[in-house]
């Protein structure tokens, strides 16, 4: 696999993009050259700067409450990643499940599933979003919640293709053959020859619910202050745009090359798992 | 151009297809309105929120009982299809008007954005995925797919602001936001096309680079056809069935970024007024709007399944289409 990523410069990027995200999301706090949350008044919108000028080296900037910039998106990166990866797992878990029982029974067990996505798919997702927050409260959980309940559809859909044309297939006639019930037959017989395709949209997805998060928290509906969120800090810039453009454009990066990094593996992987798309790519 | 006269033999399943797939539609818009009424009767007393701090519990339940909400909720709900249907989605809390007009007042600026947004996409997105893939392993590939996957990955809100940043603030060569000429279009227009230009540039040119390793590709070109004619004549037509799937999925996501879009560039939208009715909690108006929104995409996706008949006959089975 090693040998493999070699071989695409793009896939070098994105994985070492990446790998740079989770540690700095792992050792946060550690690194962050200042606390997230240390105010400093006489401070407020420092310009970046590579070079002490008073008040500290603040490679990125203050916001307006004197606040590094540089440390709280380092320390707002593990509660993106969090957020993304219990969402992704949630969400996948929920879809996964979901398109097995509809590919594999078909009928109306389908029918009602595929209809329930269909209606989900008509929601423009950040109105769904917004309903249920307004419903619910912004808060941490909900957050996930919402963001579950809106990324399971893409994974139900495809795991649904697939199992359509698995379940013709011989070892799965074999199994049921042999005495096999449904409630060993879907997870251990058929869901791991899903693995390849729900790994490529677990990748994708996740770039989609980085982006979908920090939407919310910039409408004010997402991660909740004083935690650090690259959204939240995102929205708070836009006051300053024509004054300090550092406050809202380090956040945005961040989420760019995140998700750009995200979608460079996502797409790799696709490749990866499944060769016939080589000639293509 | 597809050809637009279908055989005969074609035409019968076909109208039985368009019928079920009406079917499917109406049944998918009666789920999106049963969820926006349930969940919004979850957030509390409608009542409550339209009386004064400080209005007695008598004053409370005579207007609770004026507006119908002391009657159980199945009854309302009934009654809530039932106004529906009739395009009567109560009056609007904040504004003192029948919902349903105030949201389609705005439809028109929010078409405009959206509709501008996917005239931009497809064109450059088009333009941009066909050179990539007639020139493969080229600088032109790498700066257009480059471009692409950087477009993909910008979250909407902050390339708005970005745009804010240098062509407003700072260049003062366009409005940052509000309505008037086409000065006040380019800036939100090019914010919305942005995904969808990309994903359109990526999407036409996998599916032209596959295309072309067809046997009907190259027997094209070893008839001596030259590398634009083959395009033209007859890649593009079976290259653009994924397209054509993905602009139906792309109208869902223009309106939902026209949500934010509009919050940003103060447009007076669809979007913008649904959020803010949000905020103030008018749901008459976030009923209307968010089944006005969803009729649109419901009716897209339906048109788009139209649009695969005529581009490829082979799919007019319900659900053979995976």
């Amino acid at each position: 696999m090693l040998r493999a990523i070699g071989r695409s410069p793009a896939a070098c990027l994105g994985w070492a993009v990446l790998a740079l995200f989770i540690v700095l999301g792992i050792a946060g706090p550690l690194v962050a050259p200042y606390s997230p949350d240390a105010q400093n008044l006489a401070g407020r919108l420092a310009p970046p700067t590579l070079g002490g000028a008073g008040t500290g080296v603040h490679l990125l900037g203050t916001d307006q409450l004197g606040r590094d910039i540089l440390s709280r998106l380092v320390v707002g990166s593990r509660i993106t990643l969090l957020v993304a990866v219990v969402t992704v797992a949630t969400g996948g878990t929920l879809g996964c499940a979901l398109g097995v029982v509809a590919g594999y029974y078909g009928g109306w067990t389908e029918r009602v599933i595929m209809r329930v996505v269909d209606i989900q798919l008509a929601f423009p997702f950040i109105l769904l979003a917004l309903i249920i927050i307004a419903v619910l409260g912004p808060s941490l959980p909900n957050l996930i919640l919402v963001l579950a309940i809106t990324s399971w559809v893409d994974y139900a859909r495809v795991v649904r293709a697939e199992v359509l044309t698995i379940r013709e297939r011989e070892f799965v006639e074999a199994a049921r053959a042999i005495g096999v019930r449904d409630i060993r037959l879907l997870p251990y017989h058929i869901l791991p020859n899903v693995y390849t395709a729900v790994i490529v949209i677990a990748t994708l997805q996740i770039a989609k619910v980085v982006i979908l998060e920090a939407s919310l928290s910039f409408l004010g509906l997402g991660i909740q202050p004083p935690t650090p969120s690259w959204g939240r800090m995102l929205a708070d810039g836009r006051d300053f745009v024509a004054s300090a453009w550092w406050l809202a454009a380090f956040p945005g990066l961040a989420i760019l090359f995140l998700v750009l990094s995200v979608n460079l593996v996502g797409d790799w992987l696709a490749v990866y798992f499944n060769p016939r798309l080589r000639r293509a790519g | 151009m597809p050809r637009l006269r279908l055989p005969r033999r074609l035409v019968v399943p076909g109208v039985v297809f368009l019928l079920t797939r009406a079917g499917e539609s109406l049944v998918t818009l009666w789920g999106v309105v049963t969820i926006v009424f349930f969940s919004l009767r979850l957030t509390g007393d409608p009542a409550l929120l339209l009386l004064p701090v400080g209005a007695t519990p008598q004053q409370i339940a005579a207007l609770r009982h004026a507006l119908g909400f002391d009657r159980p909720l199945p009854v309302q709900y009934v009654d809530f299809l039932e106004r529906a249907v009739r395009g009567d989605f109560g009056v609007s809390t904040r504004f003192g008007e029948p919902a349903l007009p105030l949201v389609l007042a705005r439809l028109g600026a929010t078409a405009e954005l959206a509709v501008l947004a996917m005239v931009v996409a497809v064109v450059i997105g088009g333009l941009a995925g066909a050179a990539a893939a007639m020139r493969p392993n080229t600088r032109v590939e790498l700066a257009a797919m480059g471009t692409a996957l950087i477009g993909q990955a910008t979250p909407v809100f902050w390339l708005a602001i970005m745009l804010i940043l240098v062509f407003a603030a700072t260049l003062r060569w366009l409005p940052s936001g509000g309505i008037g000429g086409w000065t006040h279009l380019v800036l939100p227009v090019l914010t919305l096309a942005t995904y969808s230009t990309a994903s359109i540039a990526r999407l036409l040119r996998a599916s032209l680079l596959e295309a072309r390793a067809e046997d009907y590709a190259r027997t094209a070109r070893a008839k001596g056809l030259g590398d634009r004619t083959v395009l033209r004549r007859h890649l593009l037509k079976n290259a653009l069935i994924p397209v054509v799937t993905v602009l139906g999925l792309q109208v869902g996501l223009l309106l939902g970024g026209a949500v934010i879009t509009e919050t940003v560039f103060s447009w007076p939208g669809e979007g913008r007024l649904i959020v803010q009715a949000i905020q103030n909690q008018d749901f008459p108006i976030v009923q209307a709007g968010t089944c006005v929104l969803a009729v649109i995409i419901i009716g897209v996706n339906l048109l788009v399944d139209l649009t695969y008949m005529v581009l490829d006959p082979r799919i007019r089975v319900p659900g053979a289409a995976g």
